[in-house]
């Protein structure tokens, strides 16, 4: 069976549906709001799956349905629905972890008192995510991006009583919409330059040979290629979105949310969005890459913000005390891995580790949902400990995501997406700079996750509420479960020896794989990495587990002044809030002060001297002005005495003015010039 | 149909109604007297509907044309008549007025003469939309202030009195130069008429006549008819009027100062000032390009540093009506048709959306102020959302339509205003970006300060919105979600007018 493309559609309206019948729901219909979210998000996942059974009988085709929005001139703005195998794999994708981390809302968010409102807003936020991937318009594309960023912010400010938790979603919209006004003068340019912003349309859209050709070759400013810049510009948008280096700084903040908020934003919908965002634009990102003498290319810009953020996520989780904390600075660094990818120009690899990274963070952040959830709210890991007997199901899963992100070898599907992006940044010809960031990541990720693993099921329970955890019920332990076969079984579909995945995306009828050890050496290199990270994770963390609450980290004993900094976040956000932050202040200051003074007391003054001017005139007037305006102006006294008392009556002497003005200027030109 | 003076009857029945209201006076009671004045208000929105079934979109000339004689010795005739733009004011109109009105249902003080007043003040702009001849379109531009100053003076804030002054006076003197510049064209041309003014333009021959007037008079009367509408509009630095104004003005009066009044100068520039002055406008262009965009980015910063709501609202709705100006004058000085007709269908829309999500916003503080006893500093609530919820969603549609979220009305706009102004002068649309930016900054402190965060003790009695209240903000809302996924609704009446002017430009 078969998905017309022009049904793509209902991916998104289904979900959108949901969040409507729960918006409108009255606040205890808690059941229906629930129901709706889950039952449409089946559905679109049901419908996802015959969406990529359709793009797979073709996968070289791209799949449009046009439509006209609005009229515009003699011409309209269209937009449209696409359907390939990039936007199939990522439905099914989202889809498929976004019902299971709906089912676990239920669960986690029982005792919410504004549990309705939770899932209309899930809904909305997938519904916006999934219109991202069917759209076939990059306005279209925007309009849900925005959406997203609506989405997210709702939902990181969900618990908006708390300030920490406002001030997070206020900061995740903001910091996001910097990005959002680059993208969205790409788009313009775009727009402006071709004449059409719908990806594909029959060889006249934006993504086509002839428009990729004209943007390619026209220069701008810098000598860049047109390509170039707009390509840059729409990176800004990713870089926001997707918390790369250096607009990573709402990401972790994030966390202020409910926990299956935090899996959704940082496994499946929000941050994937910048990565699938350039892998859509892949043959505009690349369209300078055929010429040699610009001064830089789009994608040499991607791998290195991508290099940065992998290693400078790595580095930060390392002392990170909080365990969502740790999580989300292992997403930042895992984006760039992906952004990494991009840049050295294997988009595939990208998508192929978004999809993985997808599954195994999405279970890691239940996972700590699971924890948090039992152990009353702590999340800070020097407080758990010992939960590996308490929480059989959650530890285990748990345990199958870190291996997953910290790349083991071959059982574990991380390793696999790893494996190509290392592959590809090696054989990248421009630098092996970033090659050597994304070794030392992987090290650091290995090294991160197994203290995190140790400090938080390991040793012994170190406060009284982690002593009375236990594992919660299958609403939530199922999705683990499922989560955790995905994690492993993912990694298969992309391996070198059988790329299926990859051939797929690319369009490609044939798959080519090539036998192992033909990479063997970058593999086991890569092995030996994880195998370091791992070993000393467990060395320093593991074999020794923390017994006091308040004992100082090892690692922090020995480098208290890096650790220091790393806790805190290398101080990016006194940075900008230094810089950035001031600069808008004092913006601010100094706009409502010439407001005030500049422009507000030049005209004091001139209506200080209209003032005069009248007062010298006013005895003119009492003579000039004839007595049917006196008449007139005496009525407009009197009900202005009526209501307002004391008032002297000034516009209507200046009415008065006016008109004596009017009459004498009429004289004027018609004595003067007007012969 | 023909034979009804349809468009004579829009303006006129407000007016009646204020008759009513100001002769029946104490007679009728507060309760009765806020009903008629909400029919009478109401009647622009059924005539308008009445209108728009019979409107055809396709022509770009006016219809329902109603012309008499009327002072044959300086041949000044009455002429109404409507075209996409008028029309999409007058609906504009039709559906803030009766708002504005219920947003002052609780008003206690001569609730009767409130309400004449503000039917007066309706009428006047209905006049200004629809008027075609200088001259009576001038008495409606100017006999709009009456009413405005006495429904500030008397029933605004504490500064009301101060504010009241300062903005007629600061729109008089506006007026006068706009009269004055038009004193002139008609001692040159010897008409009135808006009309036979466009099409001497387009033929040069008000340019050559005007110059036969000899010296600086053509540039004189330019900048005469260019500060009349750009005090009124505002356009940045002649805005500072505005926010004591709005802030001091009662809720009711604000939404309609900042829905429809503002809309009047833009309307001018559109009208007037753009058809009559083709070549000063363009070689101004580049100037007016510059205050343009310092309304947009001053606007959205000192926005950013009020603590009264009322004057942060203010500001943004100076930063908002920049964007249409913005527009206009990159099509004026440019020329692209593609870009010009993208901008010029993007300031029609966002005069529209702006009139909703402003209205909407003012509203929303004014229901602060009513629960707060006339507190609306940025800091004096927090955590209304949870007192609130359903007032809080509104507010919230309304805040996030005001700072452009796609989806939602205020994004077409501003998103085809972008379009066109990047194809007509890019740097502009660079600039401009720094207004959006802001503007989310705000709005976003606003929402963060007054609904999130613990509930302080200061709004612990809140209580979320009653009937009245709820009526007031349901159609907007509505408005802003339906517009923002069907913005045809809208474009289908505009976009042939837009292609014709486009289509005439040089």
């Amino acid at each position: 069976m078969h998905l017309p493309v022009s049904l793509v559609w209902l991916i998104p309206a289904l979900p959108l549906l949901a969040a409507g019948i729960a918006a409108l729901a009255p606040r205890s219909c808690r059941t229906l709001a629930a129901g709706a979210a889950i039952a449409a998000m089946i559905a679109a996942f049901v419908i996802s799956c015959l969406a990529l059974h359709t793009a797979l009988a073709d996968p070289g085709a791209k799949l449009v349905a046009n439509f006209e929005w609005f009229d515009v001139g003699a011409g309209a703005m269209r937009l449209g629905w696409l359907l390939d195998p990039l936007t199939a794999f990522m439905c099914v994708m989202v889809t498929f972890v976004a019902s299971l981390i709906f089912i676990f809302s239920t669960g986690y968010m029982k005792a919410d008192a504004n549990f309705k409102q939770f899932f209309c807003f899930l809904s909305l936020f997938a519904a916006a995510m999934l219109g991202i991937l069917v759209a076939n318009s990059l306005l279209l594309l925007f309009i849900c991006w925005e959406l997203v960023g609506l989405a997210s912010y709702l939902l990181i400010g969900f618990w908006f009583h708390k300030p920490s938790a406002a001030a997070a979603a206020k900061k995740a919209f903001i910091t996001t919409r910097i990005g959002d006004l680059g993208l969205l003068l790409g788009l313009l340019w775009l727009a402006d330059s071709t004449g059409s912003l719908l990806f594909y349309d029959g060889g006249n859209g934006v993504l086509e040979v002839a428009a990729l050709g004209s943007l390619a070759s026209q220069v701008t400013v810098g000598g860049l290629a047109v390509s170039t810049a707009i390509g840059l510009l729409i990176f800004c948008g990713a870089v926001g979105k997707s918390g790369q280096f250096p607009l990573h700084v709402w990401l972790p903040d994030a966390m202020e949310g409910p926990t299956p908020v935090s899996a959704l934003i940082h496994a499946a919908t929000m941050v994937a969005a910048g990565v699938f965002l350039i892998a859509r634009v892949y043959p505009l990102m690349s369209a300078d890459l055929a010429l040699p003498l610009v001064p830089l290319h789009a994608l040499t810009v991607v791998a290195f913000i991508g290099a940065i953020t992998a290693l400078l996520g790595a580095t930060i989780a390392v002392a990170q005390n909080d365990i969502k904390r740790v999580l989300a600075f292992s997403t930042v660094s895992q984006l760039g891995y992906m952004m990494l990818a991009l840049g050295v120009g294997s988009w595939v690899a990208a998508i192929f580790h978004l999809l993985t990274h997808a599954f195994f963070k999405a279970l890691l952040f239940l996972g700590a949902g699971s924890v948090i959830h039992a152990a009353h709210h702590e999340q800070d890991i020097r407080r758990l400990g010992g939960l590996r007997g308490r929480m059989r199901i959650t530890f285990a899963t748990f345990a199958i995501g870190m291996m997953a992100l910290s790349g083991v070898p071959f059982l574990f599907s991380g390793f696999w997406s790893k494996e190509a992006i290392l592959h590809a940044a090696h054989g990248w010809q421009v630098s092996h700079l970033p090659f050597g960031a994304a070794l030392v990541a992987v090290v650091l990720t290995a090294f991160y996750m197994t203290r995190l693993v140790a400090e938080t099921f390991f040793g012994t329970a170190r406060t009284e509420e982690t002593e009375h955890a236990h594992e919660n019920s299958a609403v939530m332990t199922v999705p683990l479960i499922l989560l955790a076969v995905g994690a492993v079984a993912l990694g298969f579909l992309g391996t070198p020896a059988f790329p299926w995945l990859q051939a797929r995306l690319l369009g490609e009828p044939e798959v080519h794989g090539h036998p192992l050890f033909e990479s063997a050496g970058l593999m086991m290199l890569s092995i030996v990495l994880v195998a370091v990270g791992l070993g000393a994770g467990w060395a320093i963390y593991g074999r020794r587990p923390r017994v006091a609450l308040d004992a100082v980290d090892p690692l922090a004993k020995a480098a208290p002044g890096v650790i220091a900094a790393l806790g805190n976040r290398l101080g990016f956000d006194e940075l900008y809030a230094a810089t950035l932050g001031r600069l808008v202040t004092a913006g601010a200051t100094v706009a409502d002060f010439f407001d005030r003074y500049v422009w507000g007391g030049a005209v004091t003054m001139l209506a200080r001297l209209g003032e005069f001017a009248g007062v010298v005139n006013r005895e003119n007037d009492e003579s000039a002005i004839n007595g049917g305006f006196n008449v007139v102006s005496e009525s407009f006294r009197d009900s202005g005495r009526a209501y307002s008392r004391a008032q002297s009556g000034e516009p209507q002497s200046y009415l008065r003015f006016i008109a004596t003005g009017f009459v004498v200027l009429m004289l004027l030109v018609i004595l003067g010039g007007g012969r | 149909m023909s034979s009804l003076p349809i468009l004579s009857l829009l303006v006129f029945a407000p007016w009646l109604g204020a008759l009513v209201l100001a002769s029946l006076g104490n007679k009728l009671g507060a309760k009765s007297s806020r009903v008629v004045g909400l029919l009478s208000s109401g009647s622009t929105l059924g005539l308008a509907l009445v209108i728009l079934a019979n409107f055809a979109p396709a022509g770009a000339g006016y219809q329902f044309i109603e012309r008499h004689s009327w002072i044959s010795a300086l041949r000044v005739d009455y002429h109404l008549g409507l075209d996409g733009l008028s029309l999409l004011l007058v609906l504009l109109t039709g559906l803030v007025s009766p708002l504005c009105l219920l947003a002052s249902w609780k008003i206690q003080r001569a609730p009767h003469h409130f309400a004449a007043l503000f039917l007066l003040l309706q009428g006047a702009a209905l006049g200004v939309f629809l008027a075609l001849d200088f001259f009576h379109w001038f008495l409606f531009w100017e006999l709009s202030l009456v009413p405005a100053f006495f429904l500030i003076k008397i029933w605004g804030g504490e500064g009301a009195t101060r504010a009241a002054y300062q903005f007629v006076i600061y729109t008089l003197a506006g007026g006068a130069c706009l009269l004055l510049a038009f004193a002139a064209i008609a001692v040159a041309t010897g008409t009135f008429n808006f009309t036979e003014l466009a099409t001497l333009a387009a033929s040069g021959q008000l340019a050559a006549k005007l110059a036969l007037l000899g010296g600086l008079w053509p540039k004189v009367i330019f900048i005469g008819v260019f500060l009349g509408l750009a005090v009124k509009a505002p356009l940045f630095p002649f805005h500072t009027w505005l926010p004591a104004t709005y802030a001091e003005a009662p809720s009711g009066v604000s939404m309609f100062l900042t829905g429809i009044m503002s809309k009047m100068g833009v309307y001018g520039f559109l009208r007037i000032l753009w058809p009559l002055f083709p070549a000063e406008l363009h070689a101004a262009a580049p100037c007016l390009l510059g205050l343009a965009l310092g309304g947009v980015v001053f606007g959205a910063f000192a926005a950013l540093n009020q603590t009264d709501l009322k004057r942060m609202v203010a500001y943004s709705s100076i930063n908002h009506v920049s964007y249409c100006l913005l527009a206009l004058f990159a099509v004026a000085g440019a020329s692209n048709a593609p870009a010009a007709t993208a901008a010029l269908i993007g300031a029609l829309l966002q005069m529209f959306n702006h009139g909703l999500s402003a209205a909407a916003l003012f509203a929303c503080v004014g229901m602060l102020e009513a629960r707060s006893g006339g507190r609306r500093g940025i800091h004096d609530f927090g955590g209304v959302r949870t007192l609130a919820p359903l007032f809080a969603g509104f507010c919230g549609v309304a805040m996030f339509s005001s700072l452009g979220l796609p989806g939602l009305n205020g994004f077409v706009g501003e998103f085809m205003i972008f379009s066109g102004v990047f194809g007509l002068a890019p740097w502009a649309a660079g600039v401009a970006c720094l207004g959006l930016f802001a503007t989310a900054l705000f709005l976003l402190t606003f929402w963060q300060r007054v609904f999130h965060g613990p509930t302080g003790a200061a709004v612990a009695a809140f209580r979320d919105l009653d009937r009245v209240e709820i009526l007031t903000l349901l159609p907007l809302v509505v408005l802003m979600v339906l517009l923002g996924v069907l913005p045809q609704l809208l474009v289908g009446l505009i976009n042939p007018l837009v292609t014709t002017w486009v289509s005439q430009l040089p």
